[in-house]
Parts: C-alpha cells; sequence; structure tokens
C-alpha cells in the first residue's frame, strides 16, 4: 500500500533532489520526467492522483501532483521564464541556484536576492494552453473516474476531500474499476425519479460555491467567463503550462496531464499590483485590461498546472485502459493487461451486441432497424481522410420522431448513458438566432472565445429538429445552420478570426432527429416506425434505464468505445464481389443506385462488420448491409407514398 | 542553450550608457566625438527642440512624395525648416534656436532619440585583450584603435564604421530590379542616390536592406543581426558623416537614422526562441490591434520650488529616478516634474498575428507585441499584413518592486524598427510579386525536374482530387485553370486587361462529386473562396459598406470576389444563385473588375479571379433531350462568358462502374500513407503550381499562332457552312487562354503548337458536352451564344409561319378557340408539337403583332 509519497504531495521536493544532483548540465530536466513516468507507472498509481476533475481545487494541496483530464481550448502565446536563477545574500554574498521550471514565481527566501544578471541564468521556454474539461463530458465518466481515485484515495491525505455520502460504498467495492458497484445500482433504483446525474450533483454544487465565492472578488470586477464551449457547462478551466513538445498537441485535443498544481496566491496579486502600476509603467500596459484578466486570471478560480507529463487520450472512457493503439502501448506497461482486456472482452462481444439492440429497440419504441443504425451510427468515427473527404463519417437523420420533445430528450437521456460525451443541439429559431455555434477570435482579450461546436473527438452531438418552428432565421442564425451542416459534410469547423477563417478538422458524430426529413444534410435517413407507443414516455423511459443493469450498462459503453478503435480491411475477393454486385445493381436499375449509395452500403458494411467484432468484409455482412439498406430505403419509399396520399 | 539565455541578464548587467554617472548639466566628461553624436541629455539638452510633435506631423509632405517615390510608410512629417513659436508644444523653449538657423551640418542637425534601439547612448567599450573593464575608454578609441570592442560583443566601432561606409560609397545591387528602385540609376551606388534623396526629400532615414549588406560583407551583417543595439547607432554615425561631408548645407530635421530591414533569417512567428532575444530579426505577420499613442517620457525635467535650479533625469529602464535632494540648495523634496519641459517620445503598442500560411493545422495562431515609435506609430492599421524587422526583447515582470521574488516569466515585445507592407500593392498595379512564394533551391529543382517529364501533364491531373473518379477531362480543364494563362495590357490601346483568368462551369447530375471537387480546389489554392450559390448574395460576393463600431468611420469590406482576387472563387450551386447576385459575375467575369458606388464610396476593385462554378439542372436529373441552356436555366450572357463548360454525367456504363466500385471500396480500407504514395503530394502540386504562375510567362510562338488561326478559322467554317456562327472572339480568346495555361504547365515560355492542339482538344471535348444539340447531335456554339440552337431556331420560325398560314386559311374570323387551333396545328404538322412549342409560335406572332391572346381565346388584329 501507498504511504504518504513524496512525490504525490510534495514533487517539488525531488525536483529540487535531482535538479541538485544533476546541476551543471541540463539533464536535470529529462531526468525529473522520467522519474514521474517510472512513479506513475507503478501498480495503479496514477489512481492515487487527484484529479482536477474530481475534486474541488480548494481541497487540493497546492504543488502537490494533481492530474486533469481536459480539452484544449486555446493556446496563448509561449512564454519565455527564467529556467535556472541565482540568488544572492547581500549579507553573505552566497550564491545558491535554483530551478524555475514547473513554477510561476521565482521565489527567494527573505535575506535574498534574485540576481538577474547571473551569468547562470538560463531562459526558457514554455507554452500554455487553456483547457477545460471535456465538454458534454456525460455524467457518468465523471462518476466513474471519481470512484476509481477514491477508492485508492482514502489511504492518501494529499487531500481531505471525501464526500461523506459516499463513503461507504468505497470501502465495500474493491473492484470498483469495472463495475461501480451494486451500490450504484441501489442508487439508480433510488433514484427512479429520473435523476441519474443527482449523486454527482452535490459536488459539483460545491465546486460551484467556491467558484461563486471567488467571483465576487473584493475587486468587483466582472465575472470571468471561463470559456466553455457548451453553455451550462461547470467544472475548473485550467491553465496547463507545457514545457515539452507542444507542438504536438492541438486544439480540441484531449489531454491528460500530470502536473503541479499552482495556485499561488501571488499570481493574483500580481494581477493586482500591475493593474495598479500600470498608469505608472508603460511597458506593463501592452496589454489590455482584458487580455490581462483572460491571461492571467485568479489562481483561485484557474489554477496553473505545470506539466510534467501529458499525454493525448483516444477515449475518455474511463472502464477502459488508456491506451488501446498498437504503437502507443508498446511503451505501455500494461500492453499484456490492455490486449487480455480486449480479447476478453472481444470473445463476449456477440451477446453483449444481442443485449444493446435489444435495449435500444426498446428505447427507440420497439423499432429494431433504427437500433440497429443507431449502433452503427455509434460507433462510426472518421478514420482516414482522403483530400478534403472524411472517411467513416456517419450521420444518421431519424425522421418520423413523434412531434414532442419528450421523445427525443429521451433518447438523448439513452445516448448520454452510453457515451462518454455528448450535447443536446436544441435547433429552434431562438437558438440558431442566439447561440455562439463557431468559436471566434477575440482579438482584444487575445483569446478564442469558443462556440457549441468546439467539442472533441468522438461527441456525439444530436441535434433535435423537431423543436424547430417557421420563423425567420437572421445573419447568426444562417452562418449557425451553415456551419452546421459543413460540420456534418465535410467534418471541419472554419473558425472565425476576424480577418480570416481557419479550418478546423473534427470528428463528431452527429444524429439528427426531426419530424420529416431534415433540412440538414446526412448520410443516411431512417424513418422511425414504432410499434409501441407507451401512454407516458418518461415512465417508460425511466423504466428502461432502471431494468438495464449498471454492469451491463458498463459493458454498453465499453463495446461502443472499444469497437471505434478498431482496424478494418476489405480483401480482394469480396472487393471483387462488390464491385460485381454494384454492377448488377447499376444494370437493373440505374436511376435509383448511384455512387453515393455505394458509398453508403460500404459504410454500412463496415461498421456492421465492426459492429460484430469482425475486421474484415465477409460476403454475408455485405449481403446483410445490402438488405438493411434495402429495408432502410423501403420504408423511406413507403413514407413517401404516405404523404403523398395525404396531400 | 545558457550562452543566448543569458542575454536579458547580461544586457542589463552591462550598465551602460548613463545610468552609472549621474546626469548633469555641464557633462564635460563627454568626449568631443561622443558628443558629435550628441548625447541626448547634456549636450543637446538646450539645443534639442521638442520630438517630433503633431503640428509638425500634420504639415502634408506635398510635393516631394510626387517626385520621389519613396516608401509610403516612411512619408513622414515635412521638414520643419523653423518652429512655430505659438504652438503651445514649444513654449518654454525659444532658446532652442540658439544656434541660430537654418543649422546645417552634423554638428547643427539634432540628433533625435532612438527608443527602437533602447535608448542611444555611449556604448562601453572594452579592450579585447585587457581583462578588467576599462573604465570610459570611449574617449580613446581612436588611439587604442582595432583593438577596442563594445562590451559584449566583438563590434569594433571604428572598423564597424568604417566598412558601412565603404558599403553605402560603394555598392551597387548586382540584381537590381526591385520594386523600390523606380528613378535610381542601377549602375551608380545605390544607397549614395539614396542619401542623395535625403537630401532632397528631407526625410532622414535610410533603409538599408539586409541582403545586401550580406552580399558586401558577410561579417558586418552578422554583427548587425547579433548586436543591432550597438551597430545600428555606428552605422547611424557612418550614414550621418558621409551625408554632411556630401551636402554641408543640407538641412534635416534631425540626423538620419539607418533602418535595417529584411533582415534574411525572416522567420515566422512560431520559431522565435530565446535564442533570439536582442538580434534584429525580420518576420512577418497580420496586425491585429493597435493602441492610442502613448507618449512616453524620455527626460524629465525637474525644478526645484525653492532656488529654481533646474535638472534632467532621463529615463533608465522604463523609470525615472526622481532627485530628492535639490543639488542647488540642499533642500529635500524641493524638486517638482515640469511636464512642458520634459521630453516625450511617441510610443504604440501592436499586436501582430501570424499570417495564416504560416500557420500548423489545429493550432491557433500566435501573436507578439510590438512597440512602435516616433515616426512609425499610426503606419500600419488592424488587417495590415507586414513585414516587420525589429529588436527581440525580453523584459522581467517584478512581482512587487518590494518583494524581491520576481515572476518567472518574461514579456517579449519587437522594438520596430522598420515596416514593410506586404499588400500594400495589391491596391494598384501589378502584384505578382506578392504572390511570391519563397522557393528552396531545392525545391525548385524538384519542380523543374517534374516539369521535364513527358507525362507531366496527365501526372498532374491525376493528382488533382485523386478521391474523385475519373473525370480526367474535367481536372484537366480545372488544372489549367489552376495555372490560368500569360497576363497581357493593352491598357495603350484602349483595350485594357485581357482576362487572363479561365472560368469553368460543372453541371450534371446531382451526386456527381461536383462539391467535392469545388471543396478540392478550394482547399488548393492560396487565395480560394468558396461560396455556395443559395447563401451568397450580391453584397457577400462584391463589397459592402460597414460603419465601424469604434470609430464610426465607413468601412468597404469586400467580399468573396474581391477576397479571391488572384485565386479562385469556387461558387457551388450556381444555378441558385438569384438574378441580382449573378448579374454582379458579368463584370468580373470579363472585365475582372468590380465596381462599386454606395454609400459614397465609388470604386472599382480588381478582382482578378478565376470562377469554378457548378449548377445543377433545373429538373434534378440532367435532360438529355434538351439543350445545356434549357436544361440549367442561366442566361446565355454568363454562360459564354465560362471558358468550358464541362457536363458531369453518371456514364451508366458497365465497365466504368467497375471501375468506380473497386476505386469506392478501395477507399473504405487502404491505409492512408499507402493512398498517398501513389499520387502527388498536395503540397508539390501547390508548390509547382505557384512556382508556374508566378515564374512562367509563355508567350505564342509564330507557328502557335498560326495553328490558332486556323483552329478558329475551322471553327467558323463549320458553322457558316450551316448558315450559322459557331465560333466568336471569346472562343479564340479561350483558346488562347487554355494553349498559354498548358504551357505553363510544362513551364515553358513559349506556346507551342502542342498546347494549341491539346486546348483545341479539351475545347472540343467540353463543346462536345455542352453544346451539342440535342435534336441534331452537331455542335453547336450558338446553344451558349445565343441559349438557342440554330435549328431549334429554324423550327420555331417554321412554326410561326405555319399558324399563322393555318389562322390566315381560316378567313376573317375576329377570335378563335385556343383549343381548337391547337389542335388544328396537331393535324396539320407532320411532326409532334408541344404545347410549349405552340405557345412560342403564338408568342412569336404576338410580337409580330398579328394576334393576341387574351386567356382561351385568340384574337387577330
Amino acid at each position: 500500500m501507498p504511504c504518504v509519497a513524496d512525490w504525490l504531495n510534495n514533487p517539488f521536493s525531488i525536483v529540487q533532489g535531482i535538479f541538485a544532483q544533476n546541476v551543471p548540465n541540463s539533464d536535470w530536466e529529462k531526468k525529473v520526467t522520467e522519474y514521474f513516468k517510472e512513479k506513475l507507472k507503478e501498480n495503479n498509481a496514477t489512481n492515487w492522483v487527484p484529479s482536477l476533475n474530481d475534486v474541488p481545487v480548494h481541497y487540493l494541496k497546492p504543488n502537490s501532483l494533481v492530474k486533469f483530464r481536459c480539452m484544449v481550448q486555446d493556446m496563448f502565446d509561449p512564454e519565455f521564464y527564467v529556467g535556472v536563477y541565482e540568488t544572492v545574500d547581500p549579507n553573505t554574498n552566497a550564491r545558491v541556484l535554483h530551478f524555475g521550471k514547473y513554477r510561476d514565481v521565482a521565489e527567494c527566501g527573505p535575506q535574498q536576492e534574485i540576481d538577474l544578471n547571473s551569468s547562470q541564468t538560463v531562459t526558457l521556454e514554455r507554452q500554455t494552453f487553456y483547457c477545460v474539461p471535456v465538454p458534454g463530458e456525460s455524467a457518468w465518466v465523471k462518476e466513474i473516474s471519481f470512484l476509481t481515485y477514491a477508492s485508492q484515495a482514502r489511504v492518501s491525505p494529499s487531500t481531505s476531500y471525501t464526500p461523506s455520502r459516499h463513503k461507504r460504498s468505497y470501502e465495500e467495492d474493491e473492484d470498483m474499476e469495472l463495475h461501480p458497484s451494486k451500490q450504484k445500482e441501489q442508487h439508480m433504483g433510488n433514484s427512479s425519479g429520473g435523476d441519474i446525474h443527482g449523486c454527482v450533483e452535490p459536488k459539483r454544487l460545491e465546486t460551484e460555491a467556491s467558484a461563486g465565492h471567488h467571483l465576487i472578488s473584493p475587486n468587483c470586477s466582472p465575472p470571468l467567463d471561463l470559456n466553455f464551449p457548451l453553455p451550462g457547462e461547470k467544472g475548473p478551466a485550467c491553465l496547463v503550462k507545457v514545457y515539452e513538445s507542444w507542438d504536438s498537441f492541438k486544439v480540441n485535443d484531449v489531454l491528460e496531464v500530470y502536473g503541479i498544481l499552482s495556485v499561488d496566491p501571488v499570481l493574483s496579486i500580481v494581477n493586482n499590483e500591475e493593474r495598479d502600476s500600470s498608469a505608472l509603467d508603460p511597458m506593463e500596459c501592452m496589454d489590455t485590461a482584458e487580455e490581462q484578466r483572460v491571461h492571467s486570471p485568479p489562481a483561485s478560480l484557474v489554477p496553473r498546472i505545470h506539466v510534467i507529463l501529458a499525454q493525448k487520450l483516444q477515449h475518455i472512457n474511463p472502464l477502459l485502459p488508456a491506451c488501446l493503439n498498437e504503437e502507443e502501448s508498446k511503451t505501455c506497461e500494461y500492453l499484456h493487461l490492455t490486449s487480455l482486456f480486449v480479447s476478453n472482452f472481444m470473445s463476449e462481444l456477440s451477446p453483449v451486441r444481442a443485449e444493446l439492440l435489444g435495449f435500444l429497440t426498446h428505447a427507440l419504441l420497439g423499432d429494431s432497424l433504427a437500433a440497429e443504425y443507431l449502433i452503427l451510427h455509434l460507433i462510426s468515427t472518421v478514420y482516414a481522410r482522403r483530400d478534403v473527404l472524411p472517411l467513416g463519417k456517419f450521420t444518421v437523420n431519424l425522421s418520423g420522431c413523434p412531434r414532442n420533445s419528450i421523445f427525443t430528450e429521451h433518447i438523448y437521456r439513452i445516448i448520454q448513458q452510453l457515451v462518454p460525451a455528448s450535447y443536446r443541439l436544441q435547433m429552434t429559431i431562438e437558438n440558431m438566432n442566439h447561440s455562439r455555434f463557431i468559436p471566434h477570435k477575440d482579438y482584444t482579450a487575445n483569446r478564442l472565445v469558443s462556440g457549441v461546436l468546439q467539442l472533441a473527438s468522438n461527441t456525439s452531438l444530436v441535434v433535435d429538429e423537431t423543436q424547430l418552428e417557421q420563423g425567420q432565421l437572421d445573419t447568426t442564425g444562417v452562418h449557425n445552420v451553415t456551419a452546421l451542416s459543413n460540420l456534418i459534410t465535410w467534418q471541419k469547423v472554419d473558425y472565425d478570426f476576424n480577418y480570416h477563417q481557419m479550418e478546423f478538422p473534427c470528428n463528431i458524430n452527429v444524429l439528427i432527429t426531426s419530424e420529416g426529413r431534415s433540412l440538414l444534410p446526412s448520410d443516411c435517413q431512417v424513418h422511425l416506425q414504432p410499434q409501441i407507443i407507451p401512454p407516458n414516455m418518461e415512465e417508460y423511459i425511466n423504466s428502461l434505464l432502471t431494468a438495464v443493469l449498471p454492469s451491463v450498462l458498463n459493458k454498453f459503453r465499453i463495446y461502443l468505445s472499444l469497437l471505434r478503435l478498431l482496424d478494418y480491411s476489405i480483401s480482394d475477393e469480396v472487393t471483387k464481389a462488390v464491385e460485381e454486385d454494384f454492377v448488377e445493381m447499376r444494370k437493373n436499375d440505374p436511376e435509383s443506385i448511384t455512387a453515393d449509395d455505394l458509398h453508403r452500403t460500404l459504410l454500412v458494411a463496415r461498421f456492421l462488420s465492426l459492429s460484430a467484432g469482425q475486421t474484415t468484409l465477409s460476403r454475408e455482412r455485405w449481403l446483410r448491409a445490402k438488405q438493411l439498406e434495402a429495408l432502410r430505403k423501403g420504408r423511406l419509399q413507403q413514407q413517401k407514398c404516405v404523404n403523398g396520399n395525404e396531400l | 542553450m545558457s550562452s543566448p539565455a543569458s542575454t536579458p541578464s547580461r544586457r542589463r548587467g552591462g550598465k551602460r550608457g548613463r545610468s552609472s554617472n549621474p546626469p548633469t548639466p555641464q557633462d564635460a566628461r563627454s568626449p568631443p566625438s561622443q558628443r558629435r553624436r550628441a548625447d541626448d541629455s547634456a549636450s543637446t539638452g538646450d539645443l534639442q527642440p521638442m520630438p517630433t510633435s503633431p503640428p509638425a506631423d500634420a504639415q502634408s509632405p506635398g510635393a516631394p512624395d510626387a517626385l520621389f517615390s519613396s516608401p509610403p510608410q516612411f512619408r513622414h512629417s515635412a521638414i520643419p525648416l523653423d518652429f512655430d513659436i505659438s504652438s503651445p508644444l514649444t513654449y518654454g523653449t525659444p532658446s532652442s534656436r540658439v544656434e541660430g538657423t537654418p543649422r546645417s551640418g552634423v554638428r547643427g542637425t539634432p540628433v533625435r532619440q532612438r527608443p527602437d534601439l533602447g535608448s542611444v547612448r555611449k556604448a562601453r567599450q572594452v579592450d579585447l585583450h585587457s581583462d578588467g573593464v576599462a573604465e570610459d575608454v570611449v574617449a580613446t578609441e581612436q588611439s587604442l584603435g582595432q583593438k577596442l570592442v563594445i562590451w559584449g560583443t566583438d563590434v569594433n566601432v571604428a572598423s564597424c564604421k568604417e566598412k558601412f561606409q565603404r558599403f553605402l560609397q560603394r555598392f551597387i545591387d548586382p540584381l537590381a530590379k526591385e520594386d523600390e528602385d523606380v528613378g535610381l540609376d542601377l549602375n551608380k551606388p545605390r544607397y549614395m542616390q539614396r542619401l542623395e534623396e535625403i537630401n532632397m526629400v528631407g526625410e532622414p532615414f535610410l533603409n538599408v536592406n539586409c541582403d545586401h549588406l550580406r552580399s558586401f560583407d558577410e561579417n558586418l551583417y552578422r554583427q548587425l543581426i547579433c548586436y543591432p543595439q550597438e551597430v545600428i547607432p555606428t552605422f547611424d554615425m557612418a550614414a550621418n558623416e558621409i551625408f554632411f561631408d556630401r551636402y554641408p548645407d543640407s538641412i534635416l530635421e534631425h540626423q538620419i537614422q539607418v533602418r535595417p530591414y529584411n533582415a534574411l533569417k525572416t522567420r515566422n512567428m512560431r520559431s522565435l526562441n530565446p535564442e533570439d532575444i536582442d538580434q534584429l530579426i525580420t518576420i512577418s505577420g497580420m496586425v491585429i490591434r493597435s493602441s492610442q499613442l502613448i507618449p512616453e517620457m524620455q527626460e524629465a525635467f525637474f525644478k526645484c520650488q525653492v532656488c529654481a535650479f533646474t535638472t534632467r533625469v532621463e529615463i533608465d529602464r522604463g523609470r525615472i529616478a526622481e532627485p530628492s535632494v535639490c543639488k542647488n540648495c540642499n533642500t529635500t523634496h524641493s524638486m517638482a516634474l515640469i511636464h512642458n519641459r520634459s521630453m516625450f517620445s511617441d510610443k504604440q503598442m501592436i499586436k501582430l498575428q501570424e499570417s495564416p500560411e504560416d500557420m500548423p493545422a489545429g493550432q491557433t495562431p500566435h501573436t507578439v507585441a510590438l512597440f512602435a515609435h516616433n515616426d512609425l506609430v499610426d503606419k500600419v492599421q488592424p488587417g495590415d499584413r507586414v513585414n516587420v524587422t525589429g529588436i527581440y526583447r525580453a523584459v522581467p515582470i517584478r512581482v512587487n518592486p518590494r518583494v524581491s521574488n520576481v515572476k518567472s516569466v518574461y514579456k517579449t515585445h519587437i522594438d520596430v524598427i522598420h515596416y514593410r507592407k506586404t499588400d500594400a500593392k495589391r491596391l494598384h498595379g501589378v502584384d505578382e510579386e506578392t504572390e511570391q512564394k519563397m522557393f528552396t533551391e531545392e525545391r525548385v529543382a524538384i519542380l523543374k525536374e517534374l516539369s521535364k517529364k513527358a507525362d507531366i501533364y496527365e501526372r498532374l491531373s491525376s493528382a488533382l482530387a485523386p478521391s474523385i473518379y475519373e473525370h480526367e477531362d474535367i481536372k484537366k480543364g480545372i488544372l489549367l485553370q489552376l495555372f490560368g494563362g500569360s497576363r497581357k495590357d493593352f491598357t495603350h490601346t484602349g483595350r485594357g486587361n485581357f482576362r487572363a483568368e479561365i472560368n469553368i462551369l460543372l453541371c450534371g447530375d446531382p451526386g456527381t462529386s461536383k462539391s467535392q471537387l469545388l471543396q478540392y480546389v478550394y482547399n488548393l489554392v492560396p487565395r480560394g473562396q468558396y461560396t455556395s450559390g443559395k447563401g451568397s448574395s450580391a453584397v457577400g460576393l462584391t463589397a459592402y459598406v460597414m460603419k465601424d463600431p469604434e470609430t464610426r468611420q465607413l468601412v468597404l469590406q469586400t467580399g468573396a470576389l474581391v477576397l479571391s482576387d488572384n485565386g479562385i472563387c469556387c461558387i457551388d450551386e450556381f444555378d441558385k444563385m438569384n438574378e441580382s447576385t449573378r448579374s454582379v459575375l458579368h463584370e468580373v467575369m470579363e472585365q475582372q473588375t468590380l465596381s462599386i458606388a454606395k454609400a459614397g464610396i465609388i470604386c472599382q476593385l480588381n478582382a482578378r479571379t478565376s470562377i469554378l462554378a457548378a449548377a445543377n439542372p433545373i429538373e434534378s436529373q440532367w435532360n438529355p433531350k434538351k439543350t445545356t441552356i434549357e436544361n440549367i436555366q442561366l442566361p446565355h450572357t454568363l454562360l459564354s462568358r465560362f471558358d468550358l463548360i464541362f457536363l458531369m454525367l453518371d456514364p451508366r456504363d458497365e465497365a466504368y462502374d467497375r471501375r468506380l466500385a473497386r476505386h469506392l471500396v478501395s477507399l473504405y480500407y487502404r491505409s492512408e500513407e499507402k493512398m498517398e504514395e501513389e499520387y502527388m503530394d498536395m503540397a508539390v502540386l501547390r508548390d509547382y503550381i505557384a512556382y508556374a504562375r508566378s515564374y512562367v510567362n509563355p508567350r505564342l510562338s509564330e507557328e502557335a499562332s498560326q495553328a490558332l488561326i486556323e483552329a478558329y478559322v475551322d471553327m467558323r467554317k463549320i458553322g457558316s457552312g450551316r448558315g450559322m456562327v459557331s465560333a466568336y472572339p471569346r472562343q479564340l480568346e479561350s483558346l488562347i487562354r487554355l494553349a498559354e495555361a498548358h504551357a505553363k504547365v510544362r513551364f515553358s515560355e513559349k506556346v507551342e503548337t502542342i498546347d494549341v492542339e491539346e486546348a483545341k482538344r479539351l475545347h472540343r471535348e467540353a463543346l462536345k458536352q455542352s453544346a451539342t444539340d440535342p435534336r441534331t447531335g452537331i455542335v453547336d456554339i450558338s446553344i451558349l451564344t445565343t441559349g438557342m440552337s440554330a435549328t431549334a431556331r429554324k423550327r420555331k420560325e417554321e412554326l410561326a409561319q405555319a399558324l399563322r398560314k393555318l389562322i390566315q386559311s381560316k378567313g376573317k374570323t375576329p377570335a378563335l378557340k385556343y383549343q381548337q387551333l391547337f389542335d388544328d396545328l396537331r393535324a396539320q404538322s407532320d411532326t409532334a408539337v408541344t404545347k410549349e412549342m405552340f405557345e412560342e409560335a403564338l408568342r412569336a406572332l404576338a410580337d409580330d403583332d398579328f394576334l393576341t391572346v387574351t386567356g382561351k381565346t385568340v384574337r387577330l388584329l
């Protein structure tokens, strides 16, 4: 069992130690990262590190090691800092070397002075990222990752924070990682009223309260916009200082960073001082007040993390090992564990798929075809781009949804339970005209102001078109709709940089629910044919959610996240067969079969194979894909006829 | 890493300048040679007028500028021959003219401080061979000679000055052909002519191209880059000595300041690192914000309240140390600041953002702060693209003056020495230069190698949008469009510019990847715009006038067409565009300009853009029985402006289907790397095109022009045989453009017969697809030029005649039943007559005032 580990609670002492040993050469930086890498590799060590996602900042010890799962929202300019500096004691003239890395302030003792002119001073460069928690992160992700940490952290005194409410359950459940417990089951049972977020709510409230407290600072400045992409998001935003290979990170990347938390109140003082002295010192006023506010907000509100280790995450599903990619996992200690995990899961894939299909069929009011397509949609991901064409996107338009928002709302609730990150976009005239979809650069504050479409990869975006009424779209509205349809067609968002636009590729699964055919483009339209019309939709969905066991739900979650990452290929034989098929189809019906149909059928076949855990296309799957397509098209045809008759 | 890193500290440690010896009015220790440089506070304190003040700036430069074309950004205030005594700014300093006017010569011309170099002060020099820091050796620089260098550098003032003087006197640019050289004799020393210009114009700034300096003296260049703060004042000295030697009577506002630009290591912002601190750098970027003018105190003037003793205190590291004790009467805290007699300089903070081209995908742009001083204030506006030369600085931030902790971050900025707007020329005149991309020699070699390949044309066209299957000819057409023809100027013969850009229209069935092709092109070219006809208004395409919310000024905002000047404007859903929007295109597509008369702004903007448009047929599916015009319902006036009109139809043939299927399937499993191997890299393609566009300008060879003439005559002949014209001069122009573009593909300076052949083939191919008369199957250009095929027109006339005969045969009936007449006509005619045809015939007769149609009856007139 871990004891009070220095590297966790007082990483500076470790750094200092390594620094002191190696000081003349610059090796020490590498050694520090090596050391922490080793430490974190140790059995479950990553779980002992408190996460900023779960624990409010004021419960964390300053200058301790923390982790943070976040999305890069904006990148600030690189900054130069003193990497090594020397202090002088004016009395004794004793000189001491210090390191400035991982620090915001070059410290020195009361009797010392910093000698900025020393020849030992080393200037280095680091990059600051403005990071926010993954937008639209589902409640269950937060919860499970918190439970994982908490179950380990009860011995670690690095934080005094353990929400009392949960205490009992942690001690009972040892194998929390994979089965967050019967406890949770009970919880779900209790909260059959439908509030599945309930269990995390108090904690959030706490965070909010503290944030709110800081907002009313003595300065009485207007509250700082933390710049979350989605409205109503909460959580800590963070200035992440990266010391190495920052070029490899991009905006919207999801990172997990391990680093030293810095909430030095001095930082806030710096602000005030600067503001006061700005009138006096023209050097300081080169940034506007807004820019200052944004770039150096109070540390209590936006803490700093000085990164020791950072890694890009392929997914944020806490139920899966972090690195699944073959190349990356070569360096990963868990390699055998990972492959074991994958192969174990693959063996029980088909029952899981069947169960998931059943679950979704119920959710979609008994429509199994729609459920099938929904699975395909949920495991779709842009796996490559051919020049401008994104491959692997599979936008589904679920038409024929009953025109009361309750249904789509419930569909969204189901999806929320399954995917790690999601957002429901209500397409109302009001919303279109007034919300900010496209991120834009605010040059006065020198930051990228976020918008709804700034989302991390593999986020599920549920566009609810049933809410749309007739009305007038204004300029913003038109821009927003255009941006949305660009996102669907090209999987990219053009961020507005005022003087020019910049294209940011993305990978977002869009599901459109609509009454008729959607006004947005989509890859495939599925018309819903409800088999059962429950009298009370809410009750129906709630009972559905309570009926499914959390362990099963977790399996669904693993299933959807895992299959996305699989490779896929088509053998020459099957290629031939597909060719033949296509030629044949064209012969029979040249009017209705186009290249687009082939595109779509190939996509369906791809995801169909993957959903069964097969990484190559087989003849049967191809036929099944064609069959599904035929069924789907039949429905559309039928629908057209019905509409025609009505008209 | 450690040596550059320590620079900021070293600089401050250098304690150059006055800070060590408190400034007194009588600084007798100042050596003569230094005094000539007129050290700010002491020697010239009383002589020096207030720094450039707004009244001086307000005087317009007027005539001298018309005569001499100095770069606009240096068009500075006029030569203030005298001071306006009534100006409040000269208040209190009438004695500053003590030396007498007109002043002249080095001695008489005041030195202006150069805040861009920090402050110009005496650089402490050290003897290289002595260990200790020699105090105040400055005085003896001449005697100690070569061994003296400025502290912390390897710069020897004397030799540096001498070298630079030699450079000024001797340098002749071997490669002279630069835009700034207007009015210069290329065979005489370039910078001596510049000095002459300064004498005449009176703008005391000498811009020196670092590239010239480098070719002249590599070592001097290196010193300039590494120690700008020391070397530039030396250059100033050198330039002034030469200048006042030559023009002793010249009167300048202040001494000449040397402004180097184009430091060879032109960097993008991303590559700036701690090593560049305190070095001379040139970076490019876009101005995004500029602050208001900040008056920065250079020297404070204090007066004792008790005994009226005055003293001056210079700024030191951004602070003025207020004297606490009066030196004269020893009263404490009696010194008060007199603002009017303190000296200020103008300063402006500017934010520069890296240009979009320099940025790696998926990252946000970096910004850097610039400080502009004196004349450079307000020279650039937000939105301007500039190349900035300046000194990169890093300044530590103190947490609190009372606490010893220091924020461990430096603030960085660039002190601007020189601006060069990169897009200034875009507004007027030829602008091939702006497009100029820097190609390394290896890159050029690769491109040239490529161009020698026999199948380069096919290669390039297949590299274009590889994910789109087949449509080889269309890709070839687009490829030629990307290269464009040669620009010809016929302004002197009154014809204006000939269009060099090739316009292409793609029309065809939905789902034939037209949009994808457009999207690809838009992504390929540096200055491309993509709009959809459905969503764009005339305003969005052209330009609109907007009131700037801050300044309340009217601002002209340019739309897609203007923005894609020299690029390609991709317009999707061309057919969905409304009439008024489309009409804008008429001017753009032939004259290549855009006229605006709006809100009091009347102007003509360049819009030399190629247009790549895509249109869907009106009945959603292409009707092969109809002509192009009928299928897409676009006015033929517009259609005839397209050089090539391609149909993208679904071929419906088995072999094609098979290939298509194979192609698509491969898309779905092959890895990305494999796909890239097969085709040319998009970057190579882009460079190839950029290189050809800027460096290759083919001209027609004799044979080629002969071939073109023949081709044109042939086309005319085809038509004339059947009593119609099948080619117009516009088609000939198209052919020329296409042939030129094809020659460009081969990097050939001459258009040869093979180019003409290909142009003919492609043109014919496009014609075959779009201008085939569906009734006769013959290529008929008049479908595009008049909107109707000749046979159709003939048929229409015949029918109208038949109808007239029919009516006349009915005798004198004033009114006829519509349906009855229709049936009669059908019965009489031997070909099928549709209702539309009948109505058309009726209309034709109505136009001839033969009859009128009212409701269901037809009345004769």
